[in-house]
């Protein structure tokens, strides 16, 4: 009896293992192919054709995305959450508000970037460029903000508010002045969390932003721009040799790398925030 | 006066906003409807129709439906194959230490872009498969692994917290009785967690079949696809005739309006899986 509990517990950590297990692989995978190509010029310069020059402007154009994609999202998502927490009335329309925002976060990225081809891209004319992408990637992580910042700011205690209000503030400068103050760590892990998310992104980007190929950088905000996503994606399937495998590889390593530094942060924030709530 | 004015103005802003945000929604239903309904009205050719080749102004998406869902319920069994044993360990058994060090691990696993999961399996995976079973590598096969991948850290997670929301006092009762710890496991605990269980897979699939760049990447995506017969061959999916076609489609052609009607599909599918997960949830709280 004993031998067969045992035999059941080594069969279900060694499942647990082989999640682990498939962390390491890709990732290790990626760092042995990729770490051979990194240099200084290979992060400098502009890509020609898919086996030569670096990868410059798709680090550029994958910042610039996520920049835009955060400007449209993070004030748009904070005010929403702001309004959805403290002020809206338990009511049909606050209940549709969040039923829809709900909806966004279930669309599939795909239908968002169709939409943002149909509407940015042809309707408002915006053509295949920076703010499309940026735009789209937009409505992609907003609802994640707003449920990040909702959460933040419901985990502010009551009696904060009350203190503010007792001490003559008013509504809005008790929200500014001491909620957002309390909650922005964890306001600020969500929209890191979003901005990760964008940054690997790359159905939205390559019906939106451009080829991926683009070896220059964009000089306005309406010009197609390169990201690293649709990069990798092009030389993956139509590189076709060494050259161009280790390339997507190496870009890879950087987009990781990128994704990396991104989520240790915002899991310093957290583990901050946590700390600092619990001091009280 | 003045502040009351400011304040006034402030919260119909932030109104704004949040109106504004759930108007997006709409705006993607509107346009997407409205870029869809030619192809959709074709009606039964196009849901049910077995041919899609659009240079010959064919579309019938069926074998595109069935082998979504065959993609998407084959990675959702190998997630739970791995992923539900995963979470019982970590919820039940795993030393403080262990959990500190895979739960994180799994955490991470959320974050490889999933380009960068699809080229490794491109890279890896496909040289594996046709190399040890044969056909062309790119396959069904190659496309449950990699979703599996993708959609594990979800499922752990669920699974797990909804282990953790059994009562103690139950297990207490079971063991008080007599039952070994995996007797109790199997006959209280994992029954009693069995709808964020479902929830979770319910979810998982609803991602999978959604995600586009991964399982792109490796099914090899067949110009006329059909439905498969076993689980070596090639197919297409939703999400990849999409991103595939819209290159080669004239803007205003009924290719085009056929992608756009497959992104309606797809939303639908993925909304009444959402909706299921809901539901599922919904009646395990009230039970």
């Amino acid at each position: 009896m004993k031998i067969r509990e045992n035999v059941v517990k080594i069969g279900l950590c060694s499942t647990a293992l082989m999640a682990v297990a498939a962390l390491f692989i890709v990732v290790a995978y990626v760092f042995f192919n990729g770490a051979g190509i990194i240099n200084l010029n290979f992060l400098l310069e502009s890509p020609y054709r898919f086996e030569y020059g670096g990868i410059f402007p798709q680090i550029i154009g994958s910042l610039c995305l996520v920049g835009i994609c955060l400007f449209f999202a993070v004030p748009l998502g904070v005010a929403s959450a702001i309004y959805l927490v403290e002020y809206a009335p338990d009511n049909i329309v606050t209940a549709s508000v969040r039923f829809f925002v709900g909806c966004l976060a279930g669309i599939p990225s795909i239908v968002i970037g169709l939409f943002g081809l149909v509407f940015l891209v042809y309707r408002l004319g915006l053509g295949i460029s920076m703010l499309s992408g940026g735009l789209t990637l937009g409505f992609m992580i907003l609802p994640w903000t707003v449920r990040a910042s909702e959460e933040a700011i419901k985990t502010v205690p009551h009696s904060y508010m009350e203190a503010s209000l007792a001490l003559g503030a008013s509504k809005w400068q008790s929200i500014y002045g001491v909620i957002l103050k309390s909650a922005y760590p964890g306001i600020i892990t969500g929209i890191l969390l979003g901005m990760g998310k964008a940054m690997g992104e790359t159905a939205v980007v390559l019906l939106t932003a451009g080829s991926g190929l683009e070896s220059f950088l964009p000089q306005s905000i309406l010009d197609p721009v390169a990201s690293l996503p649709v990069y990798i994606y092009m030389l993956a399937t139509q590189g076709h040799t060494e050259a161009s495998y280790s390339r997507a590889f190496g870009a890879s390593l950087v987009l990781i790398t990128m994704f990396l530094i991104i989520s240790l942060f915002a899991m310093f924030l957290r583990n901050r925030y946590i700390t600092r709530n619990s001091g009280f | 006066m003045e502040k009351m004015n400011i304040e006034w103005i402030i919260e119909k802003l932030l109104f704004i906003s949040a109106i504004s945000s759930s108007f997006i929604v709409f705006f993607i239903i509107i346009f997407m409807l409205h870029e869809g309904i030619p192809a959709l009205a074709i009606g039964w050719d196009f849901f049910f129709g077995m041919d899609w080749s659009p240079s010959n102004n064919q579309f019938g998406i069926f074998p595109i439906v069935v082998s979504t869902f065959v993609v998407g319920i084959g990675a959702l069994l190998t997630a739970a194959f791995v992923g539900i044993p995963a979470a019982v360990y970590l919820a039940e058994f795993s030393p403080r230490w262990v959990h500190s060090i895979v739960k994180p691990c799994v955490e991470m696993l959320v974050g490889i872009p999933s380009i960068v999961l699809g080229f490794f399996g491109l890279m890896v995976l496909i040289p594996l498969i046709r190399d040890s079973l044969g056909g062309w590598g790119e396959c069904i096969l190659a496309g449950w692994i990699i979703l599996a991948i993708m959609t594990l850290p979800h499922v752990i997670s669920i699974s797990e917290d909804s282990i953790h929301a059994v009562p103690k006092a139950f297990k207490e009762a079971s063991v008080a009785l007599g039952a070994t710890e995996l007797q109790t496991i199997r006959k209280v605990i994992l029954p009693n967690s069995r709808s964020g269980i479902l929830a979770s897979l319910i979810l998982g699939m609803g991602n999978a079949i959604g995600e586009t760049m991964a399982v792109l990447m490796v099914i090899g995506n067949p110009n006329i696809p059909w439905i498969p017969s076993s689980i070596l061959e090639p197919v297409s999916v939703l999400t990849s005739v999409i991103v595939i076609g819209i290159n080669y489609a004239v803007w205003g052609s009924m290719h085009q309006h056929a992608l756009f009607a497959i992104g309606i599909v797809l939303f639908a599918i993925v909304a009444i899986l959402n909706a299921i997960t809901t539901a599922v949830i919904r009646k395990g709280v009230s039970r």
